[in-house]
Order: C-alpha cells, then sequence, then structure tokens
C-alpha cells in the first residue's frame, strides 16, 4: 500500500514537472482526502463487523444542509449548527443500525433506503436550493490553516507521546515476563512516526501550515485505530465480522456492537459534512455524492475485506489518500472528468484483485 | 514393475508429499481392490488426508507414482481425478442446501435439451439411484431439510451417479446416530459386492473393524502396518496409531463430588419458527461440584437444544427455572451465562467455536476479554501471557499464539475452544461432542483434561454420541429421548448397552 502510494506520487511528479509536490499542491492534497478518509474510518468499522453503509454520501448531504440551515434560517450560532449536524448524522446512523441489528434487514438494503430517502429529505428541505454558510469560523474549519509555530508545538507534543507510548509498552512487556524487546525495535517504533510527524509539520509549514481538516483526520483517525485495536469494542467488532455465531456464543452482544459501529459511522459522516460544507462555503442539494462509494474503495484498497473481520484504520486511510492523490494529480494533469472515473474504476478492481492474487499463492 | 499385482484398480507408490517445514507423507504405498473397503486410519496430522487430497488432484505436487488400472496416472487438478472414476466424500459435505434431492446429485450434469432441464428424466434418474441405495427419498425434497445422514446418502448417490469406480469416505459416521450408521453400512456393503471399491476413512475403530476388509495404519506420515482387518486387533491398531500401548481409554477417576452447584428446573425449549414445536420438555436437572453429568441421547432427542437452552442461547422460547449456588439466576444471554460463571464448548468448532482466520491469542481470549484485560481498553501484554500460559496447560501444539485458528489440527483447534472457556474461569462447563472429529491420542488428553477439571472442582455437563465416552467418564448419565428425560444412571450401573436401549425407548 505504502510503496502503491510512494509509485504513484513518483509518476505525478515526473509527470507535472514536480508541480505535484510542490508545497502549495501537497497541502491542497492531503486536505482533499480528509473527508474520505474521516468517512472510511467508520467504514471501516461498518465492513469489519460485515455490514455496508450506502448512505454515506446523502447522510454527508443532509448533516451539511442541516448545518447551513441552521445557520441562514434559524440564525443559530456556531457550536449549536455544529452540534445539530452532528447529532442529525448520528441519529441517522443509529437508526440504520437499529434496523439493520435489531429487525435483521439487511445493512445493503437498509442503507440502500437511506441514501435515497435522506438526499430526498435534503432536496426537499433546501427546495433545490444551495444555502451558503453563514458564519466565518465555520468556513475556517474546512479552510483553515493552523500557525506555524503551534504546528511545531503540536509535532513536539506528539513525538512525546510517541516516546512515552513506546517506553510504557515495553515496560509493560517486561512486567508480563515477554523479556524487553530489541532495542532496535524500540527505537524503529520511537523513531519512523516520529520523523513522519515533523517531516509532515514541516511540509505544510513550507506552505501555510497545517490545514484545520488535516487535524481533525488526525485526530479521528488516531481515536479510531486504537478503538479499533486497542479496546474490548473493536476486537468484538473484528469477532463478529469474522464469524458472528461464535462471537454471539462467547457474551459478545452482537446487536449492540452493530448499532455502535452504524453510530460511529453516521457521527464521523456528519464530521466530514462540516468539513465539507465549510470548505464549499455553502451546503447544495447535491454535496457528498458518491462519496459513500470512495469510503468503501478507499477501504477495500487498503485491505479490508468485505467479507468482514478484517481491515485497518491506517489501511483505509491510505486508500483514501491513494484515491485523492490519483484525482488530484489527474486534475493537475488535465485529465478530464470522465477518464477519472474510468483509471479509478479500474484501479479499484486491480487492487482487490493484486490482493486477491498475492492471497492465492501464501494459502 | 513386474511385481505389480495386476489385480489393484489402484496402487499408490511410495507418496511423499512436504509442506514448508513438514514432511507431511514419506514414501506411502496404498492400494485398493475391486470390491473391498480398505480402512485408512490415524491420529489427526498422520498424513491421511494429505494422501487422499493427492488422490483427489488437490494436490499436484508430490513424488512417487499413481496406478489406476495399472497406468500410470498424475492428476494435475480435482477433474482430472473425478474423470477417472474417483468420488472423494469429505467430512463437510458439498450440497447446494435450497436445491433438490435431484438437483443436488446431477448439478452440473443436468440432463437437458437445448439448454432446458428434463425434469422428467432427471427425477426418474434419481428414482433409480435412490432405489439403488433403498433410499426411500422423494427427488424433488430440498436438501435443507433432510437429517445429516440422509444428507450423507445423497452425496453418495452422486458419487455414483458419476460412475466412480473408487469411493473415498472420510469420517462419514462422524454426524450420523446409530441407526444412520446401520443405513449407511448396509449400502456399503451393497456397494461392496457391486464391485466398488471404499477406502473409508474413521476414528472410530469399532466401525472400521466392522465394515473394512484391509486396514492400513498412518502415523507421521509413514505406514506402521498395512493387514487384512481378521490379522489385527483394535488394541494393535491403537497401538500402532500413537505409538503406544493404550493400556485404559477412560483414566481412573476418584470421584468426590461436593454441593449442588447448578439446577435447572422445568426447561422447555420451543422451536423457533414453528413454536408449537417442542424441542425439549420440561427437563429438571443439577450438577454438583467436581461431577461430572452426562447426557446421551440420539441425534434429534434435544440434547444439543438444551444445551443451549441453559447457555441462554438457544433462538426459539425457552421456559423453565435456573439456579445457580441455590440462588436464581436469570440467563437470558450468553454473556448472562458467562457472568454466572458457565461456560459452554459448543459442538461444531467451525461454526460456532472459532473465528478461524484470526489468531489463536484472539479467539481464547475471546470469552474472557472483560476478565483478563479490562472493562474497555485491552491489555495485549496480560492477555498474551494468560494465553501463553493455558496454552502449555492444555498442550496445544502451535509455533506461537500468532498463529491462524484454521490452520491448527482438528484437536488442536479442539483444545483452542476448551482454552477460551477456561479463561472465563467458569464454575460450570457445558460440553457439547468435545471429541469429534479429532484422533485418539487428543481425545485422550481431553478425556483426561475433564476429569482434572472435575478433580479441580468444576462441575461438568457432558453430551456425547459416542456412548462409551459417556458411560466411561460421568458420573452420573441422564438419557433424552425426544426431549424428554428417558432414564438416569449412576456410574456404577450404566453401560453403554442398557444407556443406548434407553435412548432408543427399548
Amino acid at each position: 500500500m505504502v510503496i502503491a502510494l510512494v509509485i504513484v506520487w513518483a509518476i505525478f511528479a515526473y509527470t507535472t514537472d514536480g508541480v505535484f509536490l510542490e508545497a502549495r499542491n501537497f497541502s491542497n492534497l492531503m486536505r482533499q482526502s480528509t473527508i474520505t478518509a474521516i468517512l472510511s474510518v467508520g467504514m471501516l468499522m461498518v465492513i469489519v463487523t460485515g455490514h455496508i453503509d450506502l448512505s454515506v454520501g446523502s447522510l454527508v448531504g443532509i448533516a451539511g444542509g442541516v448545518a447551513a440551515v441552521a445557520q441562514a434560517w434559524l440564525g443559530w450560532g456556531l457550536e449549536l449548527s455544529i452540534l445539530a449536524s452532528l447529532a442529525t448524522a448520528l441519529l441517522i446512523g443509529a437508526l440504520q443500525g437499529f434496523l439493520v441489528a435489531y429487525l435483521n434487514i439487511p445493512a445493503f438494503i437498509v442503507t440502500l433506503g437511506g441514501l435515497l430517502a435522506w438526499r430526498g429529505a435534503i432536496k426537499g428541505i433546501s427546495q433545490g436550493n444551495t444555502i451558503p454558510v453563514q458564519i466565518p469560523a465555520f468556513k475556517s474549519i474546512g479552510q483553515g490553516y493552523i500557525a506555524a509555530a503551534v504546528g511545531i508545538a503540536l509535532a513536539i507534543a506528539a513525538v512525546i507521546a510517541i516516546v512515552g507510548v513506546a517506553l510504557w509498552r515495553e515496560r509493560s512487556r517486561r512486567r508480563h515476563g515477554f523479556g524487553s524487546g530489541s532495542q532496535f525495535r524500540l527505537a524503529a517504533r520511537i523513531l519512523i512516526p516520529s520523523i513522519l510527524v515533523v517531516a509532515l509539520v514541516w511540509a505544510f509549514n513550507r506552505y501555510a501550515g497545517v490545514p484545520v481538516p488535516v487535524l481533525i483526520l488526525v485526530v479521528v483517525a488516531l481515536a479510531g485505530a486504537m478503538l479499533v485495536e486497542g479496546t474490548t469494542f473493536g476486537r468484538y467488532l473484528y469477532a463478529i465480522g469474522g464469524n458472528t455465531d461464535a462471537a454471539r456464543l462467547s457474551g459478545v452482544n452482537v446487536r449492540r456492537h452493530t448499532l455502535a459501529a452504524f453510530s460511529i459511522m453516521g457521527a464521523l459522516a456528519g464530521l466530514a459534512s462540516i468539513i465539507y460544507t465549510a470548505r464549499v462555503g455553502s451546503a447544495a442539494p447535491d454535496a457528498g455524492r458518491l462519496l459513500e462509494l470512495d469510503a468503501i474503495a478507499a477501504c477495500v484498497i487498503g485491505g479490508t475485506s468485505l467479507m468482514g473481520g478484517r481491515g485497518s484504520v491506517q489501511g483505509a486511510c491510505l486508500g483514501a489518500l491513494f484515491m485523492a492523490s490519483l484525482d488530484n494529480g489527474m486534475s493537475l494533469e488535465n485529465y478530464q472528468d470522465f477518464a477519472q472515473d474510468i483509471v479509478k474504476g479500474i484501479i479499484l478492481v486491480a487492487a482487490v484483485g493484486i490482493d486477491m492474487i498475492g492471497r492465492r499463492k501464501n494459502g | 514393475m513386474s511385481d505389480r499385482n495386476d489385480s489393484f484398480i489402484l496402487e499408490m507408490r511410495g507418496i511423499s508429499k512436504s509442506f514448508p517445514g513438514v514432511r507431511a507423507l514419506d514414501r506411502v504405498s496404498f492400494d485398493l481392490r475391486a470390491g473391498e473397503i480398505h480402512a485408512l486410519v490415524g491420529e489427526n496430522g498422520a498424513g491421511k488426508t494429505t494422501l487422499m487430497k493427492i488422490l483427489g488432484g488437490v494436490y499436484p505436487q508430490y513424488e512417487g507414482e499413481i496406478y489406476l488400472d495399472g497406468q500410470s496416472e498424475r492428476f494435475k487438478n480435482v477433474r482430472d481425478s473425478a474423470r477417472s472414476g474417483i468420488a472423494i466424500i469429505y467430512q463437510e459435505l458439498s450440497l447446494v442446501l435450497d436445491m433438490s434431492v435431484a438437483e443436488n446429485i446431477f448439478l452440473g450434469r443436468l440432463p437437458h435439451r437445448s439448454g432446458f432441464v428434463r425434469w422428467n428424466k432427471l427425477y426418474k434418474d434419481t428414482d433409480e439411484l435412490l432405489a439403488r441405495l433403498n433410499l426411500r427419498l422423494d427427488p424433488r425434497t430440498v436438501v435443507r431439510n433432510l437429517g445429516i445422514g440422509q444428507q450423507q446418502m445423497i452425496e453418495i448417490a452422486k458419487a455414483l451417479s458419476q460412475r466412480s469406480g473408487i469411493l473415498v469416505l472420510d469420517e462419514p459416521t462422524a454426524a450420523l446416530t446409530d441407526s444412520e450408521t446401520e443405513t449407511l453400512f448396509a449400502i456399503l456393503n451393497k456397494l461392496r459386492d457391486e464391485g466398488v471399491a471404499m477406502i473409508y476413512i474413521s476414528h472410530k475403530l469399532k466401525e472400521v473393524f466392522r465394515i473394512s476388509d484391509r486396514i492400513t495404519t498412518l502415523r507421521d506420515g509413514r505406514v506402521v502396518e498395512a493387514c487384512d482387518t481378521t490379522d489385527t486387533s483394535e488394541s494393535r491398531v491403537i497401538a500402532g496409531m500413537v505409538g503406544r500401548e493404550v493400556s485404559r481409554v477412560f483414566p481412573e477417576r476418584a470421584s468426590a463430588p461436593g454441593e449442588v452447584i447448578f439446577e435447572a428446573r422445568d426447561i422447555t425449549v420451543r422451536d423457533r419458527v414453528l413454536s408449537d414445536r417442542v424441542l425439549v420438555e420440561r427437563v429438571s436437572l443439577s450438577v454438583r461440584r467436581g461431577e461430572a453429568l452426562g447426557i446421551a441421547g440420539l441425534m434429534g432427542a434435544g440434547r444439543s437444544d438444551l444445551l443451549m437452552a441453559l447457555f441462554g442461547a438457544h433462538a426459539g422460547r425457552v421456559t423453565g427455572e435456573i439456579f445457580i449456588e441455590g440462588r436464581r439466576a436469570r440467563i437470558a444471554s450468553p454473556a448472562d451465562a458467562i457472568r454466572h460463571g458457565i461456560g459452554f464448548v459448543t459442538e461444531d468448532r467451525k461454526r460456532y467455536g472459532l473465528v478461524m482466520d484470526q489468531t489463536i491469542l484472539k479467539n481464547i481470549t475471546l470469552a474472557a476479554l472483560r476478565r483478563l484485560s479490562g472493562r474497555f481498553i485491552t491489555r495485549r501484554e496480560r492477555e498474551a501471557a494468560a494465553g501463553n500460559q493455558v496454552i502449555s496447560d492444555l498442550r496445544i501444539k502451535t509455533p506461537s499464539l500468532q498463529s491462524i485458528a484454521g490452520s491448527l489440527s482438528g484437536g488442536n483447534q479442539q483444545k483452542t475452544v476448551l482454552a477460551k472457556w477456561l479463561l472465563t474461569a467458569p464454575r460450570v462447563l457445558l460440553l457439547d461432542e468435545p471429541t469429534r472429529g479429532i484422533d485418539v491420542g487428543a481425545k485422550q488428553e481431553i478425556y483426561a483434561l475433564i476429569n482434572r477439571l472435575a478433580a479441580e472442582g468444576l462441575a461438568i455437563i457432558l453430551v456425547s454420541s459416542e456412548l462409551p465416552e459417556v458411560v466411561g467418564l460421568c458420573d452420573r448419565v441422564i438419557v433424552l429421548r425426544e426431549g424428554r428425560i428417558a432414564g438416569e444412571f449412576a456410574r456404577l450401573e450404566a453401560t453403554s448397552e442398557k444407556v443406548m436401549q434407553c435412548a432408543m425407548g427399548g
């Protein structure tokens, strides 16, 4: 995955005479990938549990619409309009999760219905009009940058956290009698992420600083990764997707966890909708269309199995970055829209094909 | 080549096969005459399945020679092998459950005229085939509605319809009741008389001795012994399989049951869909600390339904009361049951027991995650420490905790399921067919383990189709018949014959 990303970047860097990797474009690219990436974190949890959510794009549409309507028509403030938007998306996600988990309606059907119904709802509410965002501070969620100094401070904090976590794990290993791991691995565990963080902040600061959406994504991805890998909740999601019967008989509350996965997906769709609406500066009736497919594609390219039980947050985020890189690079080269769609479609199928062939050799 | 005996329709000569790090087969020779049943026995991992997969064309890479009717053959794939008249019926049946009997038998070869299925011919051909097997079944019946035993017969019919001269049966009786086994044997005998050659793989030595003409014993990828069935004995075959004489199959145990820890009163279970169908009716039972209670009965007598109900996992309506240490316990879900200290080693480990493509560690800690790891945040090191402990305790053979559960042998998978429940620190352990489809050595280890757990004060409820197991291991045996308790035997008065008679209603 990382290798594929590097190859694609190298190709675009070459064909665009380096424009692709220039500070300005790099910053844009990362920001473009955030919406898909945030959605893919939620989608990952749904897919790992063995389901799918096709309503995500429409959810982004309606949640963004709610935020814009709250500001433009009801005169609500920043916090209240954001809260209304998040709550709407969370409740819709929970409703769909309830239908899947407790009424046993297949997720494909529930969310296909959702795809239509929520899109219809936003069209109805907006009467087909685009509603502009009123509050400048709201726009900065999608368009703003963090001051260079603050970015550096955050990077330092992150490095300290990385060192702290690595040492804590090491101590825990020793305490449970696994001996101390190799010094080399410990160093790698500290150095690689630290260098990555510093390099990223440096790259962003060469332009205007870390974009606000990227910071939000980092928080979401970290929380998501910790949730699926470091908690009982996450372990149960994988177990449910891997073998629902075995999970149920091991005392896992399958219904509640399924409901939770869809609810988280909803909440993240709400978050993505705020960034989306803030970036565009308005809520259009067709905002977010087809985003569900991008999110699913990002998960799959990142190694998530649609059968459930397998996948990672890191993979999904890299998948989203990969998709955004294709969009961005091809736009720079003035590919037409239709050609971009064709290339993305082919890449999606090829990614899964390569994965399948690789697995057959191993298995 | 001149010493080749022409009466063999199949000869496998000096077959060797290696997987990374393991020599699965080492110069194994095996032959088969027309009209005989040749049994292949050995512990799990002895190489039986590998040998049959080579015969079936699943593994095209191997050393050695295969002759069919004296002709050298090399199967490159499954089709090759099937075309040469070899039919392998695996333990996991490969039927399309929602299709009819006739469609299943002729799947891929449905009689047709310009693309349209000739249903009349299909049903007529099927009727003839079923008659040949003495099966009274409507070819239009949907396979899902048949019992496992009948489904097995359909597989055999399918093999016969392909005019297979060689039939390989892998553990054909594992899921069959005794009467179904009888039917199967009658059919196998008939086929033998018709000249069909059969390879019979089974862990059930009694059956092997009843049905087979010859026995080949494998151990660690080598042939230990190949001889006529009449020239050997059960204990000799077992000794060959495990490489040592087994004096007593069931280890002795001094039983000293304590106070009643688990009691169920008037448990009634109804079918999930047909709510007037009663699966278990007013069953009451109790188990003491350190006691092993056996539940015997024919397939369909309600044994598994009862265990599922006691564990709060039955999908149908369950009524009755459960008391734990004398206090009424509400058990509406497996989570409730686990909280009350009940563990449940389910039958069918693939379907209910393990998440096959997850690691052993994740599997064994699944039911005990809260206890081991904290309510929300998991503690990897603590889990791994507990996992290592239980793995060495149960002697699960695996390179590491990070190995995938599906890569283990049957016996080790079963131990992994047991490990999962032991980590929940249960007070009551329900075991449903804990030794199905595992080899003699692993069975013995599980028997010893059950005894040890009972000695440590666990209350055990054991369901098994193998009567000697129930009678040999348990302090008390309850017999279920058509969902009701038909009898109860103390250890000293229980014999396989008596229990069987009671189960069948004699």
